[in-house]
């Protein structure tokens, strides 16, 4: 327990306290950047930290902020992603309520990184509870001086505003999120112009996830050699997993990556509630699920990439044999294409089609060529939209096809008919 | 909950709370979910009346407040009954009976999904992943979450809700 960087005071319940929160070491990670570090050697310095992205893509971080123009003229923007919403993922949530000065201390250094005075916190609307804490930690952070004009003598000013969600998975993409908190539809841009560049009310703009900001005090308390030498080398740091679905004991877990996902199913989720699991999806319903046989992969951002998913949000949810995959995989398009914005044809027409054909499979009325049809029409969804939604839902589908194809033609009669003409409205 | 549902009584409803979430952003568009928000907290729901009163408050077209109100589903465009019950039926709420516990909601109140009971004592929705996929299934009744929800459960609490609303002095409250 006394390893644990993010979750160190998890099971403090006046850990949310600033007071509290200063007693181990909150907000010295600040004072040590604001006192020693130029905004450039922040960057330079998570640069070389190699820390990634946490919030589902593993981009770099410090690359991510060193797009940021210096001469732009115009007002930066830093906001944090707390539109916490890919199913199996609740690591942002706990974060935020039982440490919310965590974050805000590295919503503050990221924001004095990239020459932002204003910092949006967009936290998804259900998180009634986080919200509150979030709250509660800005006007503390005011109170003691590290918000606010002139931050710790430094010269610095930044302010924290809260955006909350409404119910729109999509605005945890980027570029929606930023076109929510400009007051519109929650409806992604093609990129580029990346939000580096032109970003929040077309200023260069930098938007980070919760987890991601919340490693920051500790790099700088610590150091970037104590940071790279937890884990893998090209994606190193503290990380948390979260465990669900037909697991013995979900929950939020901080674990080294680099671990197998057959391991950590164990080991952290305590085994399949039937005694043996069937499949596991590795990092949140987008990321490309792993047949019981795939389990020796590595859980970290390369070797996940290597095997054909991704560490995504760390959301593992753990299928045991009761599982049945074609109902899986429904749920799964029936959510991404509840979900869709409806901007981009191939995501919007193709999810509701593949829902469709998914839900007919399910109840036994399928016909032959349905199975060759959803993967005639995930080619057809995947990298054809603005944004990462479709390409997630035809990613995981066509996982779910690919290792179980037998589980849907099973439940194709085998009497029936080829579809002459297309059923699909 | 305020009752002067008029353009200009939901302007004088929130004229100041409004201009004060206008301050924290450079463009007053970006006011509206806030607005629509406030609004929601206030009268339960938002409708066109609604949509007027933000956009003359906000000095934007209406247009703009309808499209943000249409577009995020946490935005009740419907009166809602006194509980609105959001039961998460995504995968890890799934995996753990959420969607035969949605099945059996709608047969207990006799509303269909998305639908509010007559006594409008309750509004059922099935929803997508609300971020407790630990405690599945989980179901959310108003703004609180009710984790590890098991069939036992949500009889006594469908049970203690009906009784609270019974009760008077509940009555205020429960707003």
């Amino acid at each position: 327990m006394s390893d644990l960087v993010l979750l160190r005071s998890i099971q403090n319940p006046e850990a949310p306290e600033v007071a509290v929160y200063e007693t181990t070491g909150g907000y010295e990670g600040l004072r040590i950047v604001l006192r020693g570090y130029a905004p450039d050697q922040v960057v330079e310095a998570v640069k070389s930290s190699s820390l990634r992205g946490r919030g589902g893509a593993g981009f770099p971080t410090g690359l991510k902020w060193s797009f940021v123009p210096k001469d732009s003229g115009k007002p930066h923007y830093l906001c944090c992603n707390a539109d916490e919403g890919e199913p199996g993922t609740f690591k942002d949530r706990i974060l935020m309520e039982r440490d919310p000065h965590q974050l805000i201390e590295g919503i503050i250094i990221a924001a004095y990184a990239i020459g932002a005075n204003t910092a949006y916190l967009y936290i998804r609307g259900e998180y009634g509870l986080s919200i509150r804490r979030c709250e509660q930690a800005i006007a503390e952070a005011y109170a003691k001086g590290y918000l606010g004009k002139d931050i710790l003598g430094s010269g610095f000013d930044l302010d924290i505003h809260i955006h909350k969600g409404a119910g729109a998975y999509i605005c945890g993409e980027e570029t929606a999120l930023l076109e929510s908190i400009e007051g519109k539809r929650g409806q992604p841009k093609l990129k580029p112009p990346f939000p580096a560049v032109a970003g929040l009310y077309e200023c260069p703009t930098v938007v980070n996830n919760v987890e991601t900001l919340a490693c920051l005090p500790h790099l700088f308390r610590r150091g970037v050699e104590w940071f790279t030498s937890m884990g893998p080398k090209d994606g190193p740091g503290p990380k948390l997993f979260c465990f669900s679905g037909h697991v013995k004991k979900p929950g939020v877990y901080e674990a080294p990556m680099g671990l197998p996902l057959g391991e950590m199913l164990e080991v952290y989720g305590g085994g399949a509630l039937s005694g043996r699991f069937k499949a596991a999806i590795p990092g949140g319903v987008s990321a490309p699920m792993f047949p019981e046989n795939g389990f020796d992969v590595k859980m970290d951002f390369s070797s996940l990439a290597e095997a054909g998913s991704m560490l995504g949000s760390a959301g593992v949810i753990g299928l045991d044999e009761s599982a049945s995959i074609p109902r899986v995989a429904r749920r799964i398009t029936e959510f991404f294409s509840h979900e869709s914005c409806g901007k981009c044809t191939p995501c919007r027409e193709g999810l509701t089609w593949a829902a469709k054909i998914l839900r007919r499979i399910e109840v036994g009325e399928g016909s032959p060529g349905d199975v060759e049809q959803l993967e005639m029409l995930c080619g057809s969804i995947f990298g054809k939209s603005f944004c990462a939604l479709g390409d997630g839902a035809a990613w995981s589908l066509g996982a779910a096809l690919k290792h179980f194809r037998h589980e849907f033609e099973a439940l194709i009669p085998a009497q029936a008919q080829p579809v002459q003409e297309m059923r699909l409205w | 909950m305020s009752d002067d549902r008029t353009v200009a009584g939901i302007k004088t409803a929130l004229a100041a709370q409004v201009q004060e979430a206008a301050a924290r952003y450079p463009a007053n568009r970006s006011a509206i979910m806030p607005a629509l928000e406030l609004a929601q907290t206030k009268f339960g729901s938002v409708d066109g009346t609604t949509y007027q009163a933000i956009a003359e408050l906000l000095d934007v077209p209406e247009i703009w407040v309808f499209e943000v109100a249409s577009f995020y589903t946490l935005f009740n465009r419907a009166e809602p009954g006194r509980y609105h019950l959001r039961l998460c039926t995504n995968i890890s709420c799934m995996l753990r009976g959420a969607e035969e516990m949605l099945l059996e909601l709608q047969r207990h109140l006799a509303v269909q999904d998305g639908g509010t009971t007559a006594d409008g004592l309750f509004s059922l929705s099935g929803v997508e992943c609300l971020g407790a996929c630990d405690k599945a299934p989980v179901l959310m009744v108003n703004e609180d979450y009710i984790e590890d929800i098991t069939p036992a459960k949500l009889e006594a609490l469908l049970a203690a809700l009906k009784r609270e609303a019974q009760e008077p002095s509940a009555e205020e409250g429960a707003a």
